[in-house]
């Protein structure tokens, strides 16, 4: 009793007083030269000039303009340009292979999500055999989204990003290409095992303990590397984007081990264990590896550094702190202590500080440059995302409440919820991330623009349909359940129509992955128009006077740095 | 950049250290205190260990993923009217003494299930149930699992258990066996009863106001 009551005690007063020690430290601005550090990640004269690689010649015109356009530079340090080809290229092939190996996932996840969602609505449909049941597909599309989809897609965005951001080269990619193979044989493996019906019967972590071991071997062997290559920075500072990369490779191996270890949980414990890990794999995994990628491609399409880099310091400690305690907001109601329930739903609450910190620094830099979310394909996606963290973050900490968890708890309202943080949210970052990185990779455009438009449009309108539908949905089925005058068939009647619009928007969200998968590998494969030059070196484009001034600029480059960009411009 | 600010600034020992000083806290409290407090916790006296059948058969509830449709942890009362709809008492720590994974659940698409086997005891029911859900429960969505049954012409084998539907729903001429997998399925569904009276609250449970 004294040890539950002094924990309880001491959580309570560590978190008070660790806010206070933030919030006075960053009033007497102790965290350091944040502007040094914040400009981390542009080149000598590069703020001002916008980047993005995914944006067509013109739409790169109209970005500089909706900036500013005095502020463009023409001049760049060739040393620094070759060096940052050098970072590039030393993690171009495992960072190619990753993202291929995650659109492929997305596309079978997102059928499997669909599969599942039809079944939900149409019960006689494709029961002959086990492997297809809803009970065995639902979970092949959880695990293919977060180890395939998610995970894949946040471990290349974050290769790519730890040697730019370390101006250094990649340590050990080979180990990296490795590990990142092992991973997605690990997901292969799951998947089939799962269809055949061995299942941890854990949500999020269903796949059979042997096959974990093949994720944990993989994940090391990435993992190592990116640690290895922070070793050996050439920067002075760290950009926020490190921290949340390598205190996201430091986290995920300690939950993943933990929770997956044969023989070790037991009944209610292991339910806790199970939520502790449900909800941290989101917030001290997928959503540091989203939030490192908006804290880099936000500035650099912009050309401006972030907001306030104090603010991203306050926004990583308390993120960290406040979301790993979250979890047992999950059993409110269940059989579990109710000093538990109490503190999660507590850091719940106070999940609000991070995510105004997130929210105020990421949309502090965008604010006044909202026109260039029409020019810059990555932007559109990334800043989308982020405005999804906001509201997910939001809607996450409501739910933890008692009086409203009453209601969602066990209803499809959840199911929203979910999608809206790992879809709204860290889907969309990845999207745009991809898109800015892809071109940098295979040293090609993307071929054709008006296919990035189609998958905005096809997954954005697609996602609304599902996420209103479904949050109504789930709502309504909430209230009808807490009536004891409604019999239960009556909460599973009315979901229906809105089980069905979930299917639609579901299937427009798969429309669009089809969408981009096949873009992807158009890409691949070097299809369409070729537009430009070697997309880091394009000029940026003003006006025919000023391109003419900018491709001399970009020969001059060329010649200056022959051997880095001989690859690059030649093509 | 003066000494005091170089202080604060953000570097490889702090992260790590920082990360995993604050990772450790919640695993502390989330995983390891529960750990330690349910660890000894006996099971209650009306509650039997899972025969062997009860086990495969709980394995084929996971294999099928049903508990992704169906909770097993009635609410109490004065939160949701659980026990209203028969679903039973709110559940306590011991009643999962034998509970290994969890099946705890997170959707109510479906009923609440910890007390399936004292709300609905007969086999028949529940075979017939998982063979056509609609043919008992009209307007459910649960799946059908044709797949845990034998459907053939002409009469059974000696030992095997049939199904037996309602007229509507019986083809003539045709006998719909049960697998195994489904028996043991329904043995374990049957034997889901915790209608005997919870234990009394742990002491470091009550004193916190753990058991409301």
């Amino acid at each position: 009793m004294d040890l539950t009551v002094s924990v309880l005690l001491g959580t309570f007063i560590l978190s008070v007083l660790a806010l206070f020690v933030f919030i006075a430290s960053m009033a007497k601005g102790l965290f350091g030269s944040g502007g040094a550090a914040a400009v981390q990640i542009f080149d000598a004269d590069e703020i001002g000039t916008v980047e993005d690689p995914a944006a067509t010649q013109s739409q790169r015109g109209s970005l500089q303009k909706a900036m500013d356009p005095s502020t463009l530079r023409t001049q760049r340090d060739a040393r620094e340009v070759a060096a940052r080809l050098r970072a590039d290229q030393s993690s171009s092939l495992v960072v190619g292979v990753c993202l291929t190996m995650a659109v492929v996932w997305l596309v079978l996840a997102s059928v499997a999500g669909l599969i599942a969602s039809i079944k939900l609505h149409t019960p006689d449909w494709w029961v002959g055999q086990a492997w297809i049941t809803f009970g065995r597909i639902r979970p092949i599309h959880l695990n293919l989204v977060a180890y395939g989809w998610c995970s894949m897609a946040g471990i290349g965005v974050a290769l790519w990003l730890i040697p730019r951001l370390l101006k250094t080269e990649l340590v050990g990619a080979r180990y990296a290409l490795m590990g990142g193979a092992l991973w997605a044989g690990g997901v292969a493996a799951g998947t089939v095992t799962l269809a055949l019906g061995y299942s941890d019967g854990l949500e999020w972590l269903e796949y059979p303990w042997q096959i974990d071991i093949l994720l944990v071997v993989g994940g090391a062997l990435v993992g190592f590397p990116m640690w290895l290559t922070l070793l050996r920075r050439r920067v002075a500072h760290l950009y926020v984007s490190v921290w949340y990369i390598a205190a996201g490779l430091l986290w995920f191996p300690v939950l993943f081990l933990v929770a997956n270890w044969p023989g070790l949980h037991f009944g209610v414990q292991q339910a806790t264990m199970n939520w502790w890990y449900g909800h941290n794999v989101l917030g001290l995994w997928f959503t540091p590896l989203a939030l490192a990628a908006s804290y880099y491609f936000i500035p650099k399409v912009l050309g401006k550094p972030i907001h306030s880099y104090n603010l991203s310091l306050l926004g990583f400690w308390s993120l960290a702190f406040f979301y790993s305690q979250v979890g047992g907001h999950h059993l409110i109601g269940g059989p579990v202590p109710s000093w538990l329930i109490t503190i999660s739903i507590v850091q719940s609450m106070m999940m609000v500080v991070p995510v105004v910190a997130v929210a105020i620094n990421q949309h502090l830099t965008v604010v006044g440059n909202f026109r260039a979310l029409l020019y810059s394909p990555t932007l559109r996606f990334i800043v989308l995302g982020a405005m999804f963290y906001t509201a997910a973050s939001v809607q996450g900490s409501l739910q933890a409440l008692r009086s409203v968890n009453t209601v969602t708890h066990f209803t499809h309202y959840t199911v929203a919820h979910a999608h809206l943080g790992l879809y709204g949210f860290f889907s969309m970052v990845m999207f745009g991330s991809i898109y800015f990185i892809m071109p940098r990779v295979m040293k090609w455009e993307w071929p054709y623009p008006w296919m990035i438009s189609a998958h905005f449009w096809l997954v954005l309108g697609g996602f609304a349909v599902y996420f209103i539908g479904l949050s109504f949905g789930g709502w309504y089925q909430g209230l009808a359940m807490l009536d004891k005058d409604v019999p239960f068939m009556d909460s599973v009647a009315l979901t229906i129509p809105y089980l069905q619009a979930r299917s639609v928007g579901g299937a427009l969200m798969t429309l669009g992955h089809l969408v981009f998968a096949l873009h992807f590998f158009m890409m691949g494969w070097k299809f369409g128009p070729r537009r430009l030059g070697a997309s880091l070196l394009a000029p940026p484009f003003l006006s025919g006077a000023s391109a003419n001034t900018a491709s001399a600029t970009t020969a001059r480059l060329a010649t200056a740095t022959s051997t880095a960009t001989a690859a690059g411009a030649a093509r | 950049m003066s000494a005091r600010a170089r202080r604060w600034e953000m570097d490889e020992l702090r992260l790590i250290v920082g990360a995993m000083v604050i990772l450790s806290l919640a695993t502390g409290l989330l995983v390891v205190l529960p750990y330690l407090l349910l660890k000894n916790v006996p099971p209650p006296a009306g509650l039997k260990p899972y025969t062997a059948v009860q086990l495969q058969g709980r394995q084929v509830y996971i294999a099928n993923g049903c508990l992704y449709c169906h909770s097993q942890q009635p609410r109490d009362i004065a939160q949701a009217p659980d026990a209203t709809r028969g679903w039973g008492r709110a559940s306590v720590a011991g009643d999962y003494a034998y509970d290994t994974p969890h099946l705890l659940g997170t959707m109510r698409t479906g009923p609440d299930l910890l007390n399936i086997g004292a709300r609905q005891p007969s086999r028949d029911w529940h075979l017939g149930h998982l063979y056509a859900p609609r043919a008992y429960t009209p307007g459910s969505i649960m799946p059908a699992y044709p797949y845990l049954f034998d459907v053939r012409q002409g009469a059974a084998q000696p030992g095997e258990v049939v199904v037996n539907l309602p007229p509507k729903w019986a083809r003539p001429g045709e006998v719909v066996v049960a697998k195994p997998e489904a028996l043991a399925l329904v043995e374990y569904l049957i034997s889901l009863d915790r209608t005997y009276p919870a234990l009394k609250p742990l002491p470091a449970a009550a004193a916190t106001g753990g058991a409301r």
